[in-house]
């Protein structure tokens, strides 16, 4: 595997073995030195035309934790935002002699742009592409939900997983409906009808507008973030309303399964989509989720560039 | 000096074998074993003559954008693809919402000389879709418009196209509407629908068509005036079309040869060589169009090329200019997707092609009979063989063909453009028939 661009990109098996080499990784994280020389010598540019703060510094700690030498490379204050193109920002790159290029971008396909020209040589990790992907965000997620759900399998078989919000606009969506279906996990997308996307049928997902009555009945419900721009476009009415319907309250949570757990990608807007008393309880794992992120992007990064998965019990 | 040839051996559209002299500039005699002291003798065996094939929609660039594309760049690439006239689009830099302008796009098409370039007005000032352009002075100009066509944006208050439709009537011109909801169609990137979910690009719903298309049949219907419906694309606006036939409103339409072959799947690349307004729609579509264009629902074809510098194309889908080149290859792609089909016959395609885009655009000496005393503006296409498209090697300024690596069937081996060879042997000659 040369690029991660889709979860598409995956098969289940590639898929798990990434979530195994994290856990392997993950106690290197745990450890007095957290650090192991694997990419010494090898250079990733983090290419961040999108403003983000905890996905770009997750890959900046993998990457550092593996050794390789790290280049960040931002929208503000760059060439980026001076309007250079995006085949010159990666011939830049390429004569930089980047070995991998971790690359946010808010037009969807941006990654595989990248990934099909021959602008540059190098891999190409996709941490998020306008509305279309967030691979390794999803990643992050089935990890999270394997160590705390996972029935001892290496999959998520048996688990049902709500994804509450706006579908039509997520990128973190796509990529969790792609891998946790792939993975075993029942999905189903919970949203207000104009949040949805046209032709989402084929979707290995099923769909509701009840969010109390999917409540009862799953083991994760994974709240997205509600853009601002969102608010002024017609797709509800008012934030007041949307979070009568489909925000995560501390009523909608005593609805839960024993055991279910609370997530978010971050970052939230406490009192829309998901309330501070939810976001802050004892179901919530949205900061264990960052903390996993470092260990799922150095699997990914390990993968991608150290030419393959880590045997299991070996380290 | 004019050459005088002999065209000997050809299958005419209707399949009959003739031999075809022109001389002076006419079509001298069509039969069998014809003599005459032509210049030039060309064995047509395994040819097909056509009249001439009118485009009803290209965009010439010129003015403001000949990095692009020019008047002559523009007729070198129709006379290579066939071509005897084409139609200059409006949407240039300054608008052809002038009689100045539309006149000096003129005057640059009889300059070059390869074919003749009807320019299309703007039905309103500066594209904007507000108040009306000298819609009057531009038909009464040199270029005498008949055609008006905001293309590139659509008339989508239904007071301006109303009073266009009417305002039109004067002088029997015709509005060709781009039917696209300007409001349902904000940030747009691609046909609405399965891959548009799964690629998160932002969907262009074929009801943003559709809708335009019911609104302003229903106008002309109100009006008694003529509306001719740009680059339909999909297989609900061939309904409505049907229906308003049905009813005898004077409406016509066109399909492009893009939206006769390619799906919206095609997206799955982020390719923008692919981004194209209205945007590739779904096999059904096509399917639908292709039965629609046979049937005559759909009476054109029309190519909608729309050249951009690579630096348009070479980017994010989302950054990219929509449009992609079309006069090159709309005859093969024809043959590939109507004859090749069995859909149509070849005479079918000389009225879709020639005929009746020469009818709706009022465009004289072009779209006649291959008859003694027409005006010989003629294209000499060999079915049987089969070219590669290559995108380095297109006469367009521009390179941004769908088609690049592709084998189409139909080589093009003579355009006559007034009875002088434009293009033969491959290439386009230099000075044309004028």
């Amino acid at each position: 595997m040369k690029h991660l661009l889709s979860i598409s990109n995956l098969n289940k098996s590639e898929a798990i073995s990434i979530l195994d080499t994290a856990s392997e990784l993950s106690r290197v994280s745990d450890g007095a030195v957290k650090k192991l020389p694997t990419l010494r010598g090898r250079t990733i540019v983090n290419l961040f035309a999108e403003d983000s703060t905890r996905t770009r510094i997750s890959f900046e700690a993998a990457a550092k934790r593996l050794s390789a030498d790290v280049i960040n490379f931002s929208a503000k204050g760059s060439s980026l935002s001076k309007g250079e193109s995006l085949k010159d920002t990666a011939m830049t790159l390429q004569a930089m002699g980047a070995d991998a290029v971790v690359i946010r971008h808010p037009a969807s396909g941006a990654a595989q742009r990248l990934a099909d020209s021959e602008w540059m040589s190098g891999s190409v990790v996709n941490a998020g592409d306008g509305t279309h992907e967030h691979p390794s965000q999803a990643l992050l997620d089935a990890f999270t939900i394997r160590k705390h759900l996972g029935m001892g399998g290496s999959d998520l078989s048996g688990l049902s997983v709500a994804i509450v919000g706006d579908i039509l606009h997520s990128r973190v969506a796509r990529s969790n409906v792609l891998l946790l279906s792939m993975l075993g996990a029942q999905v189903t997308l919970v949203a207000p009808p104009t949040l949805l996307p046209v032709g989402i049928a084929n979707w290995p997902a099923t769909v509701s507008y009840d969010f109390d009555s999917v409540i009862p009945h799953v083991d994760v419900v994974m709240m997205l973030r509600v853009q601002q721009e969102r608010m002024t476009d017609l797709f509800f009415p008012n934030a007041r309303e949307y979070s009568r319907y489909f925000g995560l309250n501390s009523d909608r949570m005593a609805q839960m399964k024993s055991g279910a757990i609370v997530m978010h990608p971050g970052p939230m807007n406490r009192g829309l989509e998901i309330s501070a008393e939810v976001a802050d309880s004892a179901r919530s794992v949205i900061t264990e989720q960052v903390t996993n992120g470092v260990s799922v992007r150095m699997a990914i990064l390990y993968v991608l560039l150290a030419g393959g998965a880590l045997e299991v019990g070996s380290n | 000096m004019t050459t005088n040839f002999l065209i000997n051996n050809a299958a005419l559209p209707d399949g009959k074998k003739a031999d075809i002299a022109i001389a002076n500039g006419l079509i001298a005699s069509v039969g069998t074993a014809v003599k005459g002291d032509a210049d030039v003798v060309i064995d047509a065996k395994d040819c097909i003559v056509l009249p001439g094939l009118v485009d009803l929609h290209t965009h010439l660039r010129e003015p403001g954008r000949e990095d692009a594309e020019t008047v002559l760049s523009g007729s070198r690439a129709g006379a290579k693809g066939g071509f005897t006239a084409v139609s200059a689009m409006a949407n240039t830099s300054p608008v052809a919402d002038t009689a100045g302008v539309v006149e000096q796009v003129y005057r640059l098409g009889q300059e070059a000389g390869l074919l003749d370039v009807f320019p299309i007005g703007a039905v309103t000032q500066g594209l904007k879709g507000e108040s009306l352009s000298e819609i009057g002075a531009m038909a009464d100009s040199v270029a005498r418009v008949r055609v008006f066509s905001d293309d590139g944006n659509c008339v989508s208050d239904p007071l301006v196209m109303r009073r266009a439709l009417e305002y039109i009537k004067k002088f029997g011109g015709v509005i060709a509407q781009h039917a696209q909801d300007p409001r349902m169609t904000i940030g747009s990137q691609m046909n609405e629908g399965e891959i548009s979910a799964r690629l998160g690009l932002k969907g262009w719903p074929a009801v943003a068509e559709e809708a335009i298309i019911a609104r302003d049949v229903l106008l002309a219907d109100h009006v008694k005036s003529r509306l001719h419906i740009c680059h339909l694309t999909t297989a609900g606006g061939v309904e409505i079309i049907r229906w308003a036939k049905a009813r005898g409103i004077d409406v016509t339409a066109e399909v492009t040869p893009h939206h006769l072959l390619l799906t919206d799947d095609l997206a799955s690349s982020y390719d923008p060589v692919y981004k194209v307004n209205p945007p590739l729609r779904t096999e059904s579509d096509v399917h639908a169009l292709r039965e629609a264009l046979a049937d005559g629902t759909i009476d054109i074809v029309a190519t909608d090329h729309a050249p951009h510098p690579t630096e348009s194309k070479e980017c994010e889908w989302q950054e990219a200019a929509f449009g992609m080149l079309g006069l090159e290859t709309a005859l093969s792609v024809v043959q590939k997707t109507m004859i090749d089909t069995g859909l149509m016959s070849w005479s079918q395609v000389a009225d879709r092609m020639s005929i009746t885009p020469a009818r709706i655009g009022c465009y004289e000496h072009q779209g006649q009979p291959i008859a003694v005393g027409s005006v010989a503006n003629l294209v000499v296409i060999n079915p049987t063989q089969k070219w590669r498209v290559d995108r380095d090697l297109v006469l367009s300024k521009s390179s941004n063909t769908p088609y690049h690596g592709h084998e189409l069937p139909g080589v093009i081996t003579h355009t006559f453009f007034k009875g002088q060879a434009t293009f033969s042997n491959g290439s386009v000659t230099s000075t044309g028939g004028n």
